[in-house]
């Protein structure tokens, strides 16, 4: 491995999708660097939820590469989910089974031993606070409690790169600062995070940014550089200007 | 193995805290069995007959009391006009008319003998030419004994039947195993249809399908709950046939077993087919339902096989059920060995590999 | 009345969008209606036979050729008495002729007196009763037919179905079960699918009555089982060939209340099941056996014991398949067929007003 792709964690080159004649991604080219946030901004329907499916190996690119923890996106993909965790943004846990019952499922999928997984989810719920509910079956927990859950199942067997679509939608404002900490301690403990929001004060809290506006990255930098160059107060302000042309989304 | 281990119990889980699914698997075979066997029968035995007769005579009367003491005939009605006993055929009272010309029996002295009638309801063709048999082959004989002027014991017979394998000719040891073949196709079909596509909507399957997980020990980790469910179907369903109707298996249970184990390996594997390339439960439900009634309706389990047009029968080469109810019903009934249906097997056999196959491949992690 | 309108174009647009499952269920009727039309049938076509001839001679020799030419019976050869049981028992043959050692004798003596012992003894499977006794006739009359003259007597006039085609018994049974699986399907799942997504309560809250949203959700469910009632009429009557000798006003009358009550059958399913898989699982896996088995498609309703009638009587199916089978096959009036129709109203009105009920309920 060279030493540009250890620095990199993902890479990808004029990574496209078309549905049809739709082009939701449209060649989009970046890095994002092991152990940094990077945030995906963009609004609803600007393709960042599809870029992110394609790097996750849910979905085929229709034309572009890239690699993602060193294993191409296009031929690898059931190798990079050895290596990833995902949340997704419409909640996909098991209703049917308890808070703890479905830790142990996904934490078993990857290999995670019995003891071992005993105690990563046990720390993992006393740190999100609800460990009094690990018996409760999970279509009784309120929606801010299912983001929860899903967000330590997808760290919960040290993935090198979590992938979080929109995690802190439908949340209340606590909540979601809870789970900006959470974000930071992963990324202190060197995972590499990827998250989408189309929230922009998140944005603040990232290292870098990418903005998608109609399927195309349009900036990507640090919200600090980006605001000095685009001359402007906030993030929000940035997108603002950046989005003016849109034609999709709302 | 591991990861299976991890599966499977997420599949047990899910199964048993469903409110319908466990009922299902237990109640609705024990249902089925109390119930469809009474009514599975195609015994034409009670062929109503009103006779319109013209002749008033001794000998019509004879021939009504013959019909009246027939163990297949049941005398509805004597009418002096056709269009009476019609009327009554038409309502569905009545399922053959014989008419006594006038003069009947004068003609029979004189040898210049009148005809007898019999008009059947034909709409059932079976129950109409059965019936309309049975009823000629009773006016036969009670012309014969007239004849004869003998009595009918001691008429000697040409031909000796023996009904071998079921002397009684009772057509629900028939029915039976095609009954329990059906709840089978029902339940081991259509569960795995909708398990699977159901994560599909609510989901689930998505975080699933980011996991380094094999769609093979996905998919087997399903299967193995259907294939046990199919096994507790097949047991009930053996159990209320013996205790109920007194019917047990002539040949091995073994083999019964292992029949019954390879065909629910094929219909699991198909209800998973259904489910994969199905986006709803409702698509899915409506390829199964076709499916379903295809195995049914034309895999020799209601109606013979060689019924069957030409084109129709080289088609049921392909339908499961058609392998798996002649093992049922030659072991069952008639005590047939593994190595009298080994080709039978053979085909249920490299049916479940290419159904499972079929099963793992159309699974697709990845769109 | 304009919200009427518009829940319908609502419940019609999420039906259009759904290509698939409306494509599937204008297609599948065809193709069910076809292979089974033409397909099921009782008739009994042909007799796997083997004989066990104990001394060959010139009569049995002729008997045998008799067999052998016989469009219905497929002569497997001669086999050893040892092996009969085998033969059986393995499916080869359905019934093996055992000719008497003395076959010659006995026949000749039978021709002259009418009386003899047996010359023959047919020893059927008789696992499948129905083909047994069919089959045992049909040796009979092959070989013995000359000798028993029991039909010179007799002439025999098969009503309605003088060519003795299954089709005639069972196109009615089958369009008695697609319509009621397939428009119950459909409905089912209408109500509980938006209790799963959640939209349900976006209804309730709404001002509109509970009945026009049940009506709302009947419509386009309706309209698309019209276009499958008049695609299977067209087939039965043109391409399966069955006579609908009755009135055809009757007919379409009958059929279209029987859509209506295999619809309202899935709505109120749906409004009972709490979720997707158990409304279908209800309205498909559990539904087809009792269609199937009790509403007389299959198997005479006159032939069950005493105790089930009343158990099959709460199968629509069978009034819908009884008025059929008179009006399309025998040419009744519709005076005949009065009673299935008061009854076929009768459940549709129950299961409409036990569905506006349930979902009534919902809302306290």
């Amino acid at each position: 491995m060279s030493s540009t792709e250890t620095n990199h964690i993902i890479q990808v080159k004029d990574l496209t999708k078309q549905f049809g004649t739709f082009t939701a991604v449209d060649h989009i080219t970046f890095e994002v660097e092991r152990g940094e946030i990077f945030g995906f901004l963009g609004a609803n329907g600007a393709g960042k939820t599809t870029a992110m499916r394609m790097l996750c190996g849910l979905s085929y690119p229709t034309s572009g590469n890239g690699t993602v923890a060193g294993f191409d996106v296009v031929k690898e993909g059931e190798k990079i989910k050895r290596h990833i965790g995902y949340m997704s943004q419409r909640f996909s846990l098991y209703d049917d089974l308890t808070v703890m019952e479905n830790m142990e499922l996904f934490g078993g999928i990857y290999g995670v031993k019995r003891r071992e997984l005993k105690k990563r989810a046990t720390t993992l719920l006393q740190k999100l606070k609800f460990i009094e509910e690990r018996d409760t079956m999970v279509k009784a927990l309120p929606l801010g409690w299912k983001q929860k859950l899903a967000f330590a199942v997808a760290t919960l067997h040290s993935p090198e790169i979590v992938f979080l679509d929109e995690p802190t939608g439908g949340v209340d404002p606590i909540t979601r600062r809870q789970f900006w900490e959470m974000i930071y301690q992963a990324a202190s403990q060197g995972t590499t995070i990827f998250v989408t929001t189309h929230y922009m004060d998140e944005a603040e809290y990232c290292n870098r940014i990418s903005m998608m506006v109609d399927g195309k990255i349009k900036a990507l930098d640090t919200p600090a550089n980006l605001k000095k160059s685009y001359n402007a107060a906030s993030i929000d302000e940035v997108f603002r200007t950046l989005a003016r042309d849109a034609q999709r989304g709302d | 193995m591991s990861t299976l281990k991890v599966l499977l119990k997420k599949e047990v889980l899910q199964f048993k805290r469903n409110a319908f699914l466990p009922r299902l698997v237990v109640a609705f075979p024990i249902m089925i069995m109390l119930i469809i066997p009474w009514v599975t029968t195609m015994d034409v035995r009670h062929v109503n007959v009103s006779v319109v007769d013209n002749d008033h005579s001794q000998m019509s009367q004879r021939i009504i009391n013959k019909i009246n003491a027939s163990e297949y005939l049941t005398l509805h009605s004597v009418t002096g006009s056709f269009d009476l006993s019609f009327k009554s055929l038409e309502h569905g009272d009545v399922d053959a008319i014989l008419e006594i010309p006038q003069d009947f029996e004068k003609g029979f002295v004189t040898g210049r003998t009148k005809k007898l009638s019999i008009s059947a309801n034909s709409v059932n063709a079976t129950k109409g030419s059965l019936g309309s048999q049975y009823l000629a082959q009773t006016l036969a004989a009670s012309i014969k004994e007239m004849r004869a002027r003998l009595s009918p014991a001691q008429v000697g017979d040409l031909v000796l039947i023996q009904n071998r394998y079921n002397p009684t000719l009772e057509y629900r040891n028939f029915m039976i195993p095609a009954i329990l073949v059906i709840l089978i196709i029902i339940i081991t079909g259509f569960l795995p249809a909708l398990n699977l596509v159901s994560e599909k909507e609510a989901g689930t399957i998505e975080q699933i399908n980011v996991t380094p997980v094999s769609r093979f020990s996905f998919t087997l980790a399903k299967l193995i709950v259907y294939w046990v469910a199919g096994l507790i179907v097949i047991t009930i369903a053996l159990i209320v046939a013996w205790l109920v109707y007194g019917q047990t298996a002539v040949g091995s249970l073994l083999t019964i077993y292992t029949g019954a184990f390879l065909f629910i390996l094929v219909i699991s594997g198909f209800g998973i087919i259904a489910s994969n390339i199905s986006s709803t439960m409702q698509q899915a439900v409506f390829f199964m339902y076709f499916f379903v009634m295809v195995f049914m309706l034309m895999s020799g389990l209601l109606t013979p096989i060689e019924s069957m047009p030409q084109w129709a029968q080289r088609v049921t080469y392909v339908l499961p059920p058609r392998y798996f109810i002649s093992i049922m019903r030659s072991v069952f009934m008639k005590g047939a060995t593994f190595y009298d249906m080994r080709f039978n097997f053979l085909a249920l056999a490299s049916l479940a590999v290419v159904m499972n196959l079929g099963a793992a491949l159309t699974y697709r992690k990845r769109s | 009345m304009r919200g009427f309108l518009k829940f319908i174009k609502k419940e019609t647009l999420h039906i259009l969008r759904d290509s698939r499952t409306m494509l599937i269920a204008l297609l599948m009727p065809v193709v069910q209606i076809l292979l089974f039309g033409f397909a099921i049938s009782t008739e009994l076509n042909n007799v796997n036979v083997a004989v066990v001839v104990p001394k060959w001679d010139e009569q049995i020799r002729q008997s045998v050729n008799k067999l052998s030419s016989n469009p219905y019976i497929t002569y497997k050869g001669a086999i050893a008495e040892h092996e009969i049981d085998q033969n059986l028992r393995s499916g080869k043959v359905d019934a093996i002729i055992v000719f008497a050692h003395d076959f010659d004798r006995l026949m000749t003596q039978w021709k002259q007196s009418g009386n003899s012992k047996a010359a023959m003894q047919f020893i059927m499977d008789a696992s499948n009763t129905v083909t047994a006794q069919a089959g045992a006739g049909y040796l009979n009359n092959i070989l013995a037919g000359e000798l028993m003259q029991s039909n010179s007597l007799v002439e025999t006039h098969m009503l309605f179905n003088p060519q003795m085609k299954s089709a005639f018994n069972f196109v009615p049974g089958i369009m008695g079960m697609i319509f009621i699986l397939i428009c119950a399907m459909l409905t089912s799942v209408a109500i509980v699918r938006e209790k799963e997504t959640g939209t349900m309560d976006v209804l309730l809250v709404s001002p509109v009555r509970p009945l026009t949203i049940i009506l709302a959700k009947m419509t386009p469910y309706f309209i698309l089982s019209c276009i499958n009632l008049t695609t299977i009429l067209l087939l039965a009557r043109f391409v399966l060939g069955i006579p609908m000798s009755g009135n055809l006003s009757s007919i379409i009358v009958v059929s279209l209340v029987y859509l209506l009550l295999s619809l309202s059958l899935g709505l109120l399913i749906s409004t009972i099941a709490k979720q997707q898989i158990v409304a279908l699982l209800i309205s498909a896996a559990v539904m087809i056996m009792p269609i199937v088995m009790l509403s007389g498609m299959m198997f005479p309703v006159e032939n069950m014991p005493a105790v089930l009638k009343p158990v099959s009587a709460i199968v629509p199916a069978r009034w819908y398949i009884d008025a059929m089978r008179k009006l399309l096959i025998q040419g009744a009036s519709f005076g005949l067929i009065l009673k299935d129709f008061l009854i076929l109203v009768g459940m549709t009105l129950a299961l409409l007003a036990i569905a506006l009920k349930n979902f009534k309920d919902k809302l306290e």
